[in-house]
């Protein structure tokens, strides 16, 4: 810089400084907001963390594995008990669980913060204008510098790696949940207003619904970004997988970093897929569609029973109709 | 009292559009407006809709139906002029009186269908009762005997997107007789679906609207679909109403060549019915009581194939079976080639104003 600035003669604008300023201001005034928030943080992610491993670690994987199965389908049900029981079998279940943990909070409160935000500015071009180049800010700043203003106002520790993945994750939250609700139909919007529905009606009946699998591909991206925010974070002291990584990379040890490494992976895979599932369709499609298979075990206990010819025809039928979804998707 | 009226209404898209309406109505030329920037869509139009009645609007694409018809249930505020709604100023009403009133008098079916794909059809045919607030069981009774008028009684439980088109848009119409609103607006509700299952829809609204006496405003581009479904239709041209009039009327005395233009596709032979062709009987016909019969609205098409089988003339009767009119082949043939005062005009008229009477 002082370099360039020897050629050509320009002043050094301090950028850095008053931003500099302007966070130990801030850290000064809101200390006690901060310190409260802090405790608070911490206390429901260590309440979470200690949930999870209350069952012993292989019930908690036949858990999650079961999930996946009736998510998304039976094959990754079966692929996420292997990559499950191998972490386990790694001795890295107590950091894969905080992590996951510390990733399901991030997530949660980034979708508070973002969902809402993300409405606004789909209603409002001044809001989309004003949020677009902060969201650009956001996104673009390399991760580790935001590390450096949350350990100013946080500390080491759990928290500030916390903060930091909240506001690192949050902008795919926001820019999604925009598009997808501007990406509805207007005709149907139209319909709603028609009919005489209030903004808000056709907020909850038409536009969030409709958004919703586009609103899910940003949660499912928001998870992502907390998932490699949460590594850094180890950096200073977040605790899980991230930590283990810190460590293998101090002491050089491949072996461990390669353990630690492959357990992210199998976090983000399980994950992401579990969440692209959810968002492939409504709750209330993938409900019915657990029901039909439900129906389908009782038709074929009851097949000798020829009083109810009629009904099970009628069943029949609707599992046919309820049957072709899947394939249509 | 008219159901729906709009006075001279004006929609401007673009910049300054009351300075744009404001040269309009000093007589300066769509095209100068237009030309400096602003899109007229909608310049000058009355409108007076009566209860009871299908009024068609009908024009080329882009002439400036949809903006008229959305500003009829205020979708779209008018530039300039007032629309009433039976005796309430819409262009009047704050955002609440506006949503009360579409809630309770206004129901609107769209060229796309506009259903929503995450609910059941029966849920779709009850949305307009639910935004209302009345309670699950009696919007889902009410929507589904609105499935019933419209023959999809047995698809209530599935989703729009496993049913056809023209089923599609039945539940949009069920969805809008459901609301039980007196008036219907309809924005080229038909124009994507099939010919064949064009021709069923455009029956089922008709007699649908003389069972239920609805008041309908229906969009069309198409002047075929406006002859036959219409009441009254109004002929837009550049946002301006170019004629209004029975259709009747129309094909009888088109008001320039650009609606004569039109009239050559029209097919003639479902437009005039008995009622516009026939003669009075004379009382020394003593052939009348050995000519087959027909009512006064059976279509000139379906007049045909009686007279041709039964020596050329057919008996028009009232609804109570009296005989008031003969057709003769003469007649019929003058009036589907179009000549000039072919249909009797006065007497027919007549007849005409004592049966709608
Ligand atoms: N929201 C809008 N903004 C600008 N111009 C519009 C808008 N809506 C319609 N127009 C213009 O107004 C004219 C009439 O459009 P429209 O009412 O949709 O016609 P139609 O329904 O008869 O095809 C067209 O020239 C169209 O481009
Ligand atoms: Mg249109």
């Amino acid at each position: 810089m002082a370099e360039v600035n020897e050629i050509v003669p320009l002043p050094h604008v301090p950028v850095g400084d008053a931003v500099e300023v302007a966070v130990d201001w801030v850290g000064d005034v809101a200390d006690p907001v901060f310190d409260a928030f802090s405790t608070g943080v911490s206390a429901f992610i260590d309440a979470f963390v200690t949930l999870l491993l209350l069952p012993p670690p292989l019930v908690l994987v036949a858990l999650l594995a079961l999930l996946g199965g009736l998510i998304r389908s039976a094959r990754f049900g079966a692929g996420s008990l292997v990559a499950l029981v191998l972490v386990v079998s790694m001795e890295l279940w107590v950091e894969f669980v905080e992590t996951l943990a510390f990733i399901i909070g991030a997530t949660l409160v980034a979708a508070v913060i973002a969902v809402p935000l993300g409405i606004l500015a789909a209603r409002s071009a001044r809001a989309s204008a004003l949020f677009k180049p902060v969201l650009d800010l956001m996104q673009t700043m390399p991760p580790f510098v935001y590390l450096i203003p949350a350990v100013a106002f946080f500390s080491i520790g759990t928290v500030p790696g916390f903060v930091t993945t909240v506001v690192f994750a949050l902008p795919p939250g926001v820019r999604l949940t925009e598009l997808g609700i501007r990406q509805v139909d207007a005709e149907v919007v139209e319909a709603g207003t028609a009919f005489g529905g209030t903004p808000r009606q056709i907020l909850r009946g038409i536009q969030l619904p409709l958004a919703l699998p586009t609103i899910m591909a940003g949660i499912n991206q928001v998870i992502m970004l907390a998932l490699s925010m949460a590594v850094i974070a180890g950096l200073i002291g977040g605790g899980g997988l991230g930590s283990v990584v810190v460590r293998a990379i101090s002491s050089l040890d491949l072996a461990l970093g390669f353990e630690a490494g492959l357990s992210v992976v199998v976090l983000a895979i399980y994950l992401d897929r579990l969440t692209a599932a959810l968002g492939s369709g409504t709750p209330r499609l993938r409900l019915e569609r657990a029901r039909s298979l439900l129906n389908r075990g009782s038709t074929s206990t009851e097949g000798g029973d020829t009083g109810s010819e009629t009904a099970s025809e009628e069943q029949r039928g609707s599992e046919q109709r309820n049957s072709r979804r899947p394939a249509l998707r | 009292m008219a159901a729906v009226s709009a006075r001279g209404l004006y929609k401007v898209f673009g910049p300054r559009p009351e300075e744009a309406v404001r040269r309009l109505q000093q007589g300066e030329p769509v095209a100068d407006v237009r030309a400096d920037g602003a899109t007229p869509a909608v310049v000058d139009v009355d409108l007076e809709v009566q209860p009871g009645e299908i009024s068609v609007v009908m024009g080329l694409s882009g002439s400036g139906k949809s903006t008229l018809i959305r500003m009829l249930n205020g979708l779209l505020e008018p530039t300039a002029g007032t629309v009433h709604v039976g005796d309430v100023e819409l262009t009047g009403l704050d955002e609440d009186g506006l949503r009360r009133l579409r809630q309770e008098r206004l129901s609107m079916v769209f060229q796309h269908f506009a259903l929503l794909p995450h609910r059941t059809v029966l849920d779709n045919a009850a949305y307009a009762l639910e935004i209302r607030g009345v309670e699950r069981a009696e919007r889902r009774r009410r929507g589904a005997e609105a499935l019933e008028m419209v023959g999809l009684g047995d698809r209530a439980g599935n989703r729009p997107s496993e049913l056809s088109g023209g089923m599609q848009q039945r539940v949009g119409l069920a969805r809008a007789l459901a609301s039980g609103t007196d008036v219907m607006l309809m924005d080229e509700a038909f124009s994507a679906l099939d010919p064949l299952i064009r021709r069923e829809m455009q029956d089922q609204l008709v007699e649908l609207q003389r069972s239920l006496g609805r008041t309908v405003v229906f969009i069309t581009h198409d002047l075929n679909e406006a002859m036959r479904i219409g009441d009254r239709v109004a002929v837009m041209r550049e946002g301006r109403v170019v004629q209004s009039g029975t259709p009747t009327e129309i094909l009888r005395a088109p008001a320039d060549d650009y609606i004569a233009s039109f009239l050559a596709d029209v097919d003639r032979s479902r437009v005039f019915t008995a009622e516009d062709v026939m003669a009075p009987p004379r009382p020394v016909d003593g052939e009348l009581h050995r000519m087959p019969r027909a009512g006064l609205r059976t279509p000139l098409a379906d007049l045909l194939q009686p007279a041709a089988t039964g020596g050329g003339s057919v008996a028009v009767t009232d609804d109570a079976g009296e005989v008031v009119g003969v057709v003769t082949a003469a007649s019929m043939l003058s009036a589907l080639g179009g000549l000039p005062g072919s249909v009797e005009g006065t007497s027919a008229d007549i007849s005409k104003e004592a049966v709608r009477g």
